[in-house]
Formats: C-alpha cells, sequence, structure tokens
C-alpha cells in the first residue's frame, strides 16, 4: 500500500473516529513524521485532515469542497504570505493575515468549531484600548469631513483630540 | 540554571499520582496556544526570524514568578535522547522535539508547567495534574498566561480571539485533555461504544500509544476539538462531565468482572505476572499491555495498592529514550527490550503473588453528572 501523500510504501496506518466515522490514512515514514503523525501526545487526525491530505481520504468536510477553494492572489502585507500558501498548508502566516484573509477565513471556519466568534477570555486592558481605536476612527473620520468643509477651527480642536488619544495609555502591553 | 539530569533525575508528582485518585484518570493536561502580534508564525518565519523571536520571548518567560529557577534550554543545545526523553514525560511535544536552532523549551521544576517557544504557534503554555483536576491545571497556568499577557503583545482579535498558526486552535487556544485508563471497558468489550458516544459530543478520543481504538496499555487521550465559540470555562466543564461519566463506566465494568468473571480476571493478572517477573527480553506493546493488567490487579485488591504507583512510573521508565539516558548509551531495540526486561524485573521484584486478599482501592465516588453520554 502507498502514502496517501506520495508514492512511496506506506508504512503507518492510522484510524481514527472522527464524526462516528472510522477514518483510515496511510503514510510513509517520511510523511508521518512531517504532518507528527507518530506523536502519542499531540496529534489528531482532524488536524493532519485540515492541513492538506488528498481528497480521497478526507471525511466530507466543507472546508475543501472545490467552491470554496481560495483563488485570489491576495497576500498579508506584514508577511506576504499569500492566498495559495494558505490553500496548500491551511495555516497562516502571522497574526495580521486575519485581517488579510477576513472573507477567507468566515469560510474556512465554517463547521470546524463550536461557533465563530470567541466568547472567552480576553486580555486585560483590551476592550479600553478596542474602545479608544474605536473613538479614534470616529475622530478621523469627522477631520476628514471637517476639512472637506473647509470648517479648519473645528479640525484643529479634533487635531488635538486625536493626538491626546494616541498617546499610549499606560496600562497598555 | 537547572541542568537537565536535575530535572529529570526524579518522576514528576502528576505522573505518579501521589495522593491524588488516579484509578482512572491519570493526568489532566491544559495547553494554551499564543502569538506575539505581527511577528511571523513559527511555521512562516525565517530562521532568523524565529530566533529573534525566541531571543525576544525567551528572557520574558524565564523571569514569570511560576517559572522562577525554571529549567531553561534552547533545542539546539539538547541530544535526541535528551529531547525524546521530554517527549515520552509530555513535556514537550514531538514536533517540537524535532526542531533545533531557534526554538526553546522552559520547564518548571516539578515539571507541572512547561512552555514550548516556536513550536507551531510562538508559545505553547502546558500545565499537567494528576486524577481528573482540569480546571486546577487551568487556573494554574492562566497565571502564566496572565504574566505573559503583561510583558509581551500577544496576539488577539475582538471576534477571532487569540490568533493561532492553525484555523482549529482560534478563540481561547485551549486544548484540554485527559488520559484514561480503560482496561475494564476493553476487557468487557464496551470500548467502542463508550468512545463512539464520546466522539459524538464533539470530543476527540484516541489511543496513547498505538493507533486508533487499539489502544496499547488500555490507556486512552480525550480532549476538545472545538476552541471558539465556548468559554475556557464551558470546554473544561463538559470535557469534565463527559470523562467524569466515562471514568463510572469504567469503574463499573471493573467491579461487574470482578463479580462474573473473577476466574478470568484473576488468570489474566497472574499471567501478566508471571510475564513480567520472568521476561528478559520484553518489547514496549507487550511490556505496557501486561503493566495495565497488573494496575487493573492493583486497583481491585489483587495487589498492594501502591503497585500501581509502581507500574505509573515504569509506563515512563520502560519507553525507548528513558532506556538510553538510563543506560548511558544508544541501544538497539533488542538491547532495549533486555534493558526494558531488567528494569521491570528489578522494580517488581518484590511484588507479591497476586491474591485478592487487599482491600480494593477506593475509587472516587463520582457524583452523578447531568447524562451527556449517549450509550
Amino acid at each position: 500500500m502507498n502514502c496517501d501523500f506520495c508514492d512511496q510504501k506506506a508504512t503507518v496506518f492510522l484510524t481514527q473516529l472522527i464524526d462516528g466515522q472510522m477514518k483510515k490514512v496511510c503514510l510513509c515514514e517520511s510523511c508521518a513524521k512531517e504532518k507528527g503523525v507518530t506523536d502519542p501526545t499531540g496529534f489528531s487526525l482532524a488536524d493532519m485532515l485540515l492541513s492538506g491530505i488528498p481528497t480521497s481520504a478526507l471525511p466530507s468536510n466543507p472546508t475543501f469542497s472545490s467552491k470554496n477553494r481560495i483563488s485570489s492572489g491576495k497576500k498579508c502585507p506584514t508577511c506576504g504570505f499569500g492566498a495559495d500558501d494558505l490553500n496548500r498548508v491551511r495555516r497562516f502566516g502571522c497574526s495580521d493575515c486575519f485581517q488579510a484573509f477576513r472573507p477567507e477565513i468566515d469560510l474556512i471556519l465554517r463547521g470546524m468549531h463550536q461557533g465563530i466568534t470567541h466568547v472567552g477570555k480576553v486580555p486585560k486592558g483590551f476592550e479600553e484600548i478596542h474602545a479608544r481605536d474605536e473613538k479614534l476612527e470616529e475622530l478621523r473620520a469627522k477631520l476628514e469631513l471637517a476639512v472637506q468643509q473647509e470648517h479648519y477651527e473645528e479640525a484643529a480642536t479634533l487635531v488635538e483630540q486625536i493626538r491626546q488619544l494616541e498617546q499610549p495609555s499606560p496600562s497598555a502591553p | 540554571m537547572m541542568r537537565f539530569s536535575t530535572l529529570i533525575k526524579h518522576p514528576a508528582d502528576w505522573m505518579i499520582g501521589g495522593e491524588v485518585d488516579n484509578a482512572v484518570v491519570l493526568t489532566s493536561r491544559i495547553r494554551l496556544a499564543r502569538n506575539i502580534r505581527s511577528l511571523p508564525f513559527p511555521g512562516w518565519a525565517t530562521k532568523e526570524q524565529r530566533r529573534l523571536a525566541m531571543e525576544q520571548i525567551l528572557p520574558v518567560i524565564e523571569n514569570i514568578r511560576p517559572m522562577k529557577d525554571a529549567f531553561s534550554q534552547q533545542l539546539s543545545g539538547l541530544t535526541s535522547v535528551q529531547k525524546q526523553v521530554l517527549v515520552e514525560r509530555h513535556l514537550i511535544s514531538r514536533e517540537h522535539a524535532a526542531r533545533t536552532d531557534g526554538s526553546a523549551a522552559v520547564i518548571e521544576r516539578r515539571q507541572s508547567l512547561s512552555i514550548m517557544v516556536n513550536e507551531e504557534d510562538h508559545l505553547r503554555l502546558q500545565s499537567i495534574r494528576p486524577g481528573l483536576n482540569l480546571r486546577v491545571a487551568f487556573d494554574a497556568l492562566n497565571i502564566v498566561d496572565d504574566e505573559i499577557q503583561e510583558a509581551l503583545p500577544i496576539a488577539f482579535d475582538r471576534k477571532l480571539g487569540y490568533l493561532t498558526t492553525c484555523p482549529t486552535n482560534l478563540g481561547t487556544g485551549l486544548r484540554a485533555s485527559a488520559m484514561l485508563h480503560l482496561p475494564g471497558l476493553v476487557i468487557s468489550d464496551q470500548i467502542s461504544q463508550v468512545l463512539n458516544a464520546v466522539n459524538r459530543m464533539g470530543l476527540a478520543v484516541r489511543g496513547l500509544y498505538g493507533e486508533g481504538t487499539e489502544s496499547l496499555g488500555n490507556l486512552y487521550q480525550i480532549s476538545n476539538q472545538s476552541t471558539l465559540g465556548e468559554s475556557e470555562t464551558q470546554i473544561i466543564e463538559r470535557l469534565e462531565r463527559v470523562i467524569t461519566q466515562v471514568a463510572m463506566h469504567e469503574a463499573n465494568a471493573r467491579l461487574k468482572l470482578l463479580e462474573d468473571n473473577r476466574l478470568m480476571l484473576h488468570d489474566k493478572i497472574g499471567r501478566s505476572y508471571g510475564t513480567l517477573m520472568h521476561a528478559w527480553l520484553i518489547d514496549s506493546k507487550e511490556a505496557l499491555n501486561h503493566l495495565s493488567i497488573i494496575r487493573l490487579g492493583a486497583n481491585l485488591g489483587f495487589f498492594p495498592h501502591e503497585v500501581s504507583h509502581l507500574c505509573d512510573s515504569l509506563l515512563m521508565e520502560i519507553q525507548p529514550a528513558h532506556l538510553q539516558l538510563h543506560s548511558g548509551k544508544k541501544l538497539t531495540p533488542e538491547q532495549r527490550d533486555e534493558s526494558r526486561g531488567q528494569i521491570i524485573r528489578s522494580h517488581l521484584q518484590k511484588l507479591p503473588t497476586p491474591a485478592m486478599v487487599y482491600s480494593q482501592t477506593k475509587n472516587t465516588t463520582y457524583p452523578d453528572p447531568p447524562l451527556d453520554l449517549d450509550l
């Protein structure tokens, strides 16, 4: 029997229950190693199935249907990670990729978790920073409008307000 | 700085249970995935970027209170046997052990907290406790996480939660898992039914050793799969409820075997005893399976109850890297089988012949949980 990833002889056979169905994957030694299949502590077939296995071995996972493959030439401005990379490894390049690939993420997340919105722990001070960012955005919009309408006095006040808010707050990490 | 030999000199409390009841649930483990904002994730970073990230992270985590005087080491400074020993002790992952330059491990003295730097994510924090104690393990780790977030700009998004390399970890970044010893359910042929029910609850089950449901040593790991859309507390409570029920089924299966099939049970335990006491060449698979039966025997009163702890520390010591560390040299598989046999014989030397004369280990009386498991 050959490896599901390449054509070498498979030596590692893995069976796991996913959604109540038995799924079997055959791997050669080097692919098994690469996928971390030999790790008894941290391996889940589900993880591997989400990280680019031939569709023949896949359970019917919505992530992989061909219609939601990401095909744009988009790249993350921070790290250069591209849509092709995302298609290939189903992982991300850096935390800013989550902004760059927002619409794609919604597709990827479909059916993956209990929900699509985080409800757990929030970093200390995050809410304050978030509120400040929203306020800044609002002020900048107002400023733009004020400049357009040549209300320079109002604009000056807004610039001052923005400048004050932009000072990093002492509690921010 | 703490030396490797000092770190691993003794097994951790959580490995042998200590005072905690670990008859069915051996250990509880929590893992949190965290990343530094705007830095490339380890899998996408260049070697140089990984090294820079490590240099930013390491001094910070070495200085947080819970990790005071911890063992801290770049993986390039460990031999492959040393890394493998850490894997066998569940202190680092196998993927992490495969890394060298630009990755590091920081492990607290008691081996109950560990931090992997530049594994799949910049930071993987882990906490382990004996028995079913996911909440306690989480609380300990949450303190570490808070201190790290004070000192490092951790990537977080209002909607997606903690941002991780793999979308399967988004949200809480939390993986909670427990290691269970389920010989009663295996012998009485109920294991697939129970594991299927657990699976239907959206939880992952796998054999700790071996593949799929054919687990070696009757050891299984149950963990959450979903990390987004549920809070840490919801994830942990759901998992604890389900694990409690599995543990109840296991405890009942053991008692039923004792009532209905005492002779078969006594025979199994006696054969495992005979094999382990007299084997001179024994491979991992055979050793794990017999130790599992001895452990069951200790729980049911065929051996003094401390024997269970002896089995737990042997589970660790008979693994390949531990054997090689013990002997101080690289061993061929045959030499390992010889060394494994010798270590088991010497540990079990004083083990009395199995007989139903010891009082049964007191099993925890599990509270009646709401019935999640649909068997």
